[in-house]
């Protein structure tokens, strides 16, 4: 019989991100919902201090697979690593971030135990023992129920910035279980050769809870400074339409939209960006949504909240300084 | 180098997408259908590699007749060879259902490196090339917007963009690799390419040619299974923001996102 649910923790360099929380956030209230117990997995390397912080958020126990081969991701020996447990504890729910590297993981995991898997989640319920999983497909522009009625285990992998994180309650304490780790040598054909870091150090567009982003009516690639100096006010990362990108004003990682980023900030500030289906694909779920555009028919008008018509060049300075009187 | 392209045809990015009666699909009627965008990187970077080192490109593609016009499209940017497994009961299958189809339909054709798009423009599902590589068990390479062949062809290295930081892997081939936007920057057919490709070798198979039965493939042979399809939350048009001057919109806009949207 199975039993329980397992989220995939992620680490990288030693260190927690964010998703991990948000899936410890989730697994809890789907475990409450259905009196299981929740377990969170982490691999990586001396990892066991960075994991016990997975308590708080409501892990009853917490799987630590430690060895130097797992230090930094890779595909295929994350991928033994977590099948063979999964396969010896059978949960009942297995939960992966939909982040770059807990996607590829999860369809890899899912392939290998034969389940089937929903991807990039916005939402989850359960009825009668069966996870429904929510996802929008053809760019958001459908929302889809998914549900795996007969394999095991049910795997879902959650959109980032979705999922709110529970209050951090420092009394609760888990289970450190060990795993015993054995990697052959066929699960290390992939090897990682070097991570360069993005020098900007900038929190990523996908996790990002305010951007500011400009498109063709930025008309040249310094006039972004105009936006750096905004979304610095305000905390915020700088995103861009496909036509910045295409011409070559900002590096292609700053796409929002279909072939770019889905996004799911509190706030989306978009300045002079017309607002194409392809582009409201990337960042039509954001909280609040501004626009700053000089064509009071662009269409993006029909999706933003708050919109201003107007010449971005005057108006994005105005933000910045009002922004600055109250921030 | 032998290089096979996976090739999903799907709703042009501009269609409307209308849920249909049943409430699990979507009507069709008026849908103009393309290759996935994600799959004409993978085509290009195939033909960019066959420039280089010689060999055959092999497109592949499971779904109706209309898959035809892009795997034609595909022959006629360069490709050599198209394999389509047109077969009612090979479609509409899960991520594994489908790469259990598109294992069988290679499963004669000798390969050093696969293309899949990183995710399907349709189902935005990001599985089959992941499930692909298990089946045919090669490495995978996710997400890239760079290859590299090495001068022996043995190995391949790439660069895979993550959240703040670029992973460089490297695996022995033969491989997988799922496309990213920036890998390159796809051709379009030319003429005498078109005219070509029409002479180019295009197979047709069924599931059974493949060594699969009914409940391996397609629906059948899925474990995920859509429940129902529901219209997105809706999202209205809010206020645009009157005044005379951007400093005084600009000042009501903050004023409004501090105290109405509660925002900052
Ligand atoms: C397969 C496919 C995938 C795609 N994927 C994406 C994607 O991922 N992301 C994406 O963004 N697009 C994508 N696109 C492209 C999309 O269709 C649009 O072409 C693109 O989003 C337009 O970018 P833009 O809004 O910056 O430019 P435009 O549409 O040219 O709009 C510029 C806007 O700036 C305004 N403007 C100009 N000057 C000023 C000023 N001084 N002050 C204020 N406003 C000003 C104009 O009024 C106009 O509305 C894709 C297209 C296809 C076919
Ligand atoms: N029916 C199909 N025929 C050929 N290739 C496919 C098919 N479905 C998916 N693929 C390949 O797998 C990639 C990812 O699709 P998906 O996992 O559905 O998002 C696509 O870009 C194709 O390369």
């Amino acid at each position: 019989m199975a039993k329980g649910i397992f989220i995939i923790a992620e680490q990288r360099g030693g260190t927690l991100r964010k998703i991990s929380l948000e899936l410890v956030s989730e697994g809890r209230r789907l475990a409450d919902q259905s009196g299981q117990s929740l377990a969170a997995v982490i691999l990586g390397h001396q990892i066991t201090e960075e994991a016990k912080k997975l308590a708080a958020y409501g892990a009853d126990t917490i799987y630590v697979a430690d060895a130097p081969e797992l230090a930094a991701y890779t595909p295929e020996a994350y991928t033994a690593v977590l099948s063979e447990l999964i396969k010896a504890q059978e949960p009942d729910i297995v939960l992966g971030g939909a982040s770059q590297q807990g996607k590829e993981l999860t369809a890899k995991l899912a392939a290998r135990l034969e389940t089937g898997l929903a991807m990039d989640c916005v939402g989850l319920s359960l009825e009668e023992g069966l996870l429904i999983a929510r996802r929008p497909i053809y760019a958001g522009k459908v929302y889809a129920d998914v549900v795996c009625e007969t394999a095991r285990p049910q795997m879902a992998s959650c959109r980032p910035n979705v999922f709110p994180i529970l209050e951090p309650d420092a009394a609760r304490t888990a289970e450190i279980v060990s795993v015993a780790v054995s990697i052959k040598p066929e699960d290390l054909r992939t090897t990682l050769v070097e991570e360069l870091a993005d020098q900007s150090g900038k929190v990523d567009l996908t996790e990002a809870t305010c951007i500011v982003s400009g498109g063709r009516g930025m008309k040249d690639s310094e006039n972004f400074v105009i936006l750096e100096k905004l979304a610095g006010v305000i905390g915020a990362t700088v995103g861009a339409s496909r036509s910045a990108v295409d011409a070559g004003w900002r590096p292609q990682s700053d796409q929002v939209g279909q072939t770019g980023k889905v996004v799911n900030p509190n706030l989306y500030v978009a300045c002079g960006i017309s607002g194409a289906i392809q582009h409201l694909a990337g960042m039509g779920s954001s909280k609040v949504i501004v626009a700053v555009n000089k064509d009071p028919d662009a269409p993006i008008f029909q999706k933003a909240d708050y919109g201003i018509v107007g010449d971005l060049f005057e108006v994005v300075p105005v933000l910045e300084e009002e922004f600055k009187k109250i921030m | 180098m032998n290089i096979l392209v996976c090739i999903k045809q799907v709703p042009d990015t501009e269609s409307q997408i209308k849920i249909d009666s049943g409430g699990k699909g979507i009507q069709t009627a008026d849908i103009k259908w393309v290759m996935n965008p994600y799959d004409e990187f993978g085509v290009e970077e195939a033909l960019r590699i066959k420039e280089k080192t010689g060999g055959k490109v092999t497109v592949i593609g499971v779904g109706p007749q209309r898959v035809v016009e892009s795997l034609r499209t595909a022959l006629a940017m360069g490709a050599d060879e198209a394999i389509h497994v047109d077969d009612p009961a090979a479609d509409g299958g899960d991520a594994l259902a489908t790469a259990r189809v598109l294992a069988g339909s290679v499963k004669d054709v000798p390969f050093d490196l696969i293309f899949c798009g990183q995710r399907a423009v349709d189902d935005d599902n990001a599985q089959v090339g992941a499930a692909l590589s298990e089946l045919l068990q090669i490495p995978l390479l996710s997400v890239i917007t760079k290859v590299e062949i090495s001068d022996d062809k043995a190995k391949v290295k790439v660069q895979r963009p993550v959240e703040g930081a670029t992973w460089v892997f490297e695996a022995p081939l033969p491989a997988l690799i799922t496309t990213q936007k920036g890998l390159n920057e796809p051709r379009y057919a030319s003429l005498p390419g078109i005219m070509k490709a029409k002479k180019k070798p295009l197979s047709a198979k069924k599931l059974g040619d493949l060594g699969l039965s009914p409940d391996q493939a397609g629906l059948q042979g899925s474990k995920l299974t859509i429940k129902g399809l529901t219209p997105p939350p809706e999202r209205k048009a809010g206020k645009i923001i009157e005044g005379e001057t951007a400093q005084e919109k600009g000042t009501i806009l903050v004023k409004l996102l501090r105290e109405e949207a509660k925002i900052i």
